[in-house]
């Protein structure tokens, strides 16, 4: 029998276009996504150079970062509006299909690809975003790159990468009733730190990943680069499969069942050897809460900031976004104050993140003084949600309920936290100034997110739920 | 890209960990559809404040840091976003090397392609060199080919880089025109894969 190898050493030993040794192996690239905010200057470099776009077939673009997520046919922003313009432009140009703003396929481009089914098995995906790590879900092999990588994919339609290691970050047992798979991958990144995946592709395992829907993977492979990796992926399973089928860009019929097979057979290998293996225990995961300024900065709602004291390493660093966040040492999350409640991102905006958040803020108000948005992560999420009467349960509630795109994740459009305000957001990403100037970030599940809104500070879903609070 | 084979510069020592590529250019300044321009903007937020004046506390704003052209940083350097802005900022803003004990991937990647000296050092080392650097007259030259630092005082540290990394910025290779005299291989993939 031949070694037996992980569903990362598959994908990218079918990839291989040509290798040479002491060179980067050069890879096809299966799927690229783009958006209009790191492409622009590709598509001006190929015109300079005078090339093509190899494969428009294996190119599809959207509109996501900048969108207007209300009235969407006013951008007040000349420089937003003339960078979109440059996308449909570029897109018209080179052949290339474009979900733009006002189309039904539009939304995030991370929400989309697995959507349409564009994302699958196997498949190497890139887009110029580092969020793009979240198609690992699927057992495909999606990472971020740069402006310049998006040029190179798009006049070769392959990249020069060097073969990465494997990690694998083993989850053991279960997730307790209540945590959720944002709970799960903050953990992970509390406990093994921003860059423990740096030069690796992760390989999530273990029984709680098994168990996880296919839309908590997407939230634990999403942030993957939040732990330094530029990919993480699960292997596929049935359910894998399931969430595929019948979607717009997947084979049917026969040759849906057939495909499934080879999907199936990319499971990593009983016996398969890591170059790393990192193992948490899913039974002892509490709700998160981010308190700094990098997702690591992150503890149990049960837990405190730290106490100055008691940190060993760069100390600086941890006064600095204790101070910029406005907290004290040792200051019980339970008594964190917000302003601000954003559900919505590549991270936690699917259908099935609204119905969680949903059914926290049914039948409930959010606090007074309280700005509460919901965006969901794509036209058709939106569209669906509002079939269940998602809409109402939000509105009803005192939720803004908003068109899809990027939004006030990274603020790029109008939707910002203002200098000063304080935002539990169900976002992969706390850095200073995110959100904006000045604003502090709360990373958190979107079950945690809507109790937050109700409390107007943070508090245990779980608690929250039974209705006892203390 | 433009070759380098060497450089010499002054010091900016920023003496933070895990500075991460929406501090490097905030997002506001990621509208803009041209590669060019950026410099003005590189650590924008901790370059100014509200009003767009300048934080007098910040030492990148100081006089004796005027034309710095190496950056000292602390560990994980230039994680989150893959904005390729931020490569594009530093350069534009004058930074030509960067010496970090360790660099985020998808960084490293883009800063390469643009022609930036990235260099992993021992965390004592930069320690070292940062002190040196606080007041502003400190100056390194790198020589990529030997892979060597020397400072004023003529003492030299070692450094490691992959060879093919070495040989792209020597050259200034661009990678496209590289992989397109392969293309027959791609063809060939292509064909063989039905993709
Ligand atoms: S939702 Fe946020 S993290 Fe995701 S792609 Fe958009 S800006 Fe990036």
């Amino acid at each position: 029998m031949s070694k037996p190898k992980t569903v990362i050493e598959k994908i990218w030993e079918k990839h291989v276009v040509y290798q040479e040794s002491g060179k980067p192996d050069l890879i096809y690239i299966d799927q690229h996504l783009i958006h209009e905010v790191t492409s622009p200057q590709a598509f001006e470099g190929l015109r300079l150079n005078n090339r093509k776009v190899r494969r428009p077939d294996l190119t599809f673009a959207t509109m996501d970062h900048n969108v207007p997520t209300k009235d969407r046919d006013v951008v007040k922003d000349e420089i937003s509006r003339k960078q979109m313009e440059t996308l449909r432009k570029n897109c018209e140009d080179f052949g290339i299909k474009l979900a733009d703003m006002f189309h039904p396929d539009q939304g995030i481009v991370h929400v989309i690809g697995p959507q349409l089914g564009l994302t699958q098995p196997g498949k190497t995906i890139v887009c110029g975003d580092s969020h793009t790590s979240t198609h690992g879900a699927f057992g495909a092999l999606a990472f971020g790159i740069g402006t310049s990588e998006v040029e190179h994919v798009l006049a070769t339609q392959t990249l020069m990468q060097e073969k990465p290691k494997t990690l694998n970050v083993y989850v053991k047992g279960d997730l307790g009733p209540g945590v959720t798979a944002k709970d799960l991958i903050l953990a992970i990144i509390a406990k093994f730190g921003v860059k423990f995946g740096t030069g690796y592709v992760m390989e999530y395992t273990g029984e709680a990943i098994r168990n996880l829907s296919m839309e908590g993977r997407m939230t634990v492979c999403n942030m993957s680069i939040e732990g330094g990796a530029r990919a993480g992926l699960i292997s596929p399973d049935e359910k894998t499969v399931e969430f595929l089928r019948g979607r717009e860009y997947v084979p049917k019929g026969d040759a849906f069942d057939e495909i499934a097979k080879d999907w199936l057979a990319l499971a990593t290998d009983e016996g398969a050897v890591y170059d790393k293996t990192v193992v948490i225990n899913a039974e002892e995961v509490e709700p998160q809460v981010s308190w700094g300024t990098n997702p690591s900065m992150c503890v149990p709602i049960s837990g405190t900031t730290p106490s100055l004291e008691s940190v060993k390493e760069h100390k600086e660093d941890v006064k600095r976004a204790l101070e910029y966040m406005g907290l004290e040492e040792s200051q019980p999350i339970t008594s964190i104050e917000i302003d601000h409640v954003f559900i919505g991102s590549c991270t936690n905006s699917r259908l099935r993140d609204l119905q969680n958040a949903a059914e926290i803020i049914k039948g409930r108000k959010v606090k007074d003084g309280i700005k509460a948005i919901v965006v969901p992560g794509s036209f058709s999420v939106k569209l669906e949600a509002e079939k269940l009467g998602l809409d109402q349960v939000f509105l009803d509630a005192g939720f803004e309920w908003r068109d899809s795109g990027c939004s006030m994740c990274l603020g790029m459009n109008d939707d910002i936290v203002p200098a000063g305000g304080r935002c539990a957001s169900t976002s992969n990403r706390n850095f200073e100034g995110r959100q904006g100037n000045g604003a502090r970030t709360h990373l958190v599940s979107p079950e945690m997110a809507a109790a937050a809104a109700v409390e107007g500070r943070f508090v245990d879903v779980r608690k929250f739920k039974s209705g006892v609070l203390n | 890209m433009e070759a380098i084979k060497e450089h010499k510069g002054l010091v900016f020592p920023l003496n933070r960990t895990n500075i991460d590529t929406d501090q490097i250019i905030p997002k506001q300044f990621l509208k803009r559809i041209e590669r060019t321009g950026f410099g003005q903007f590189v650590f924008y937020n901790w370059r100014f404040d509200d009003n767009g004046n300048k934080r007098e506390d910040f030492d990148l704003n100081k006089a004796q840091f005027a034309g710095a052209s190496v950056l000292l940083a602390g560990e994980n350097f230039g994680c989150g976003s893959s904005r390729e802005h931020a490569p594009w900022a530093l350069l534009d803003y004058g930074f030509k090397v960067i010496i970090a004990p360790s660099f985020a991937d998808i960084f490293y990647n883009n800063a390469l392609k643009n022609g930036i000296i990235l260099i992993k050092m021992e965390e004592s080392q930069i320690t070292e060199w940062m002190k040196e650097a606080e007041n502003g007259a400190f100056y390194l030259s790198v020589d990529l080919e030997k892979q060597e630092i020397q400072d004023d005082e003529g003492n030299i540290v070692h450094f490691d880089i992959p060879s093919y990394h070495k040989e792209k910025l020597i050259n200034g290779w661009d990678d496209i025109a590289l992989t397109l005299l392969n293309e027959d291989k791609i063809k060939a993939y292509e064909e063989a894969t039905q993709a």
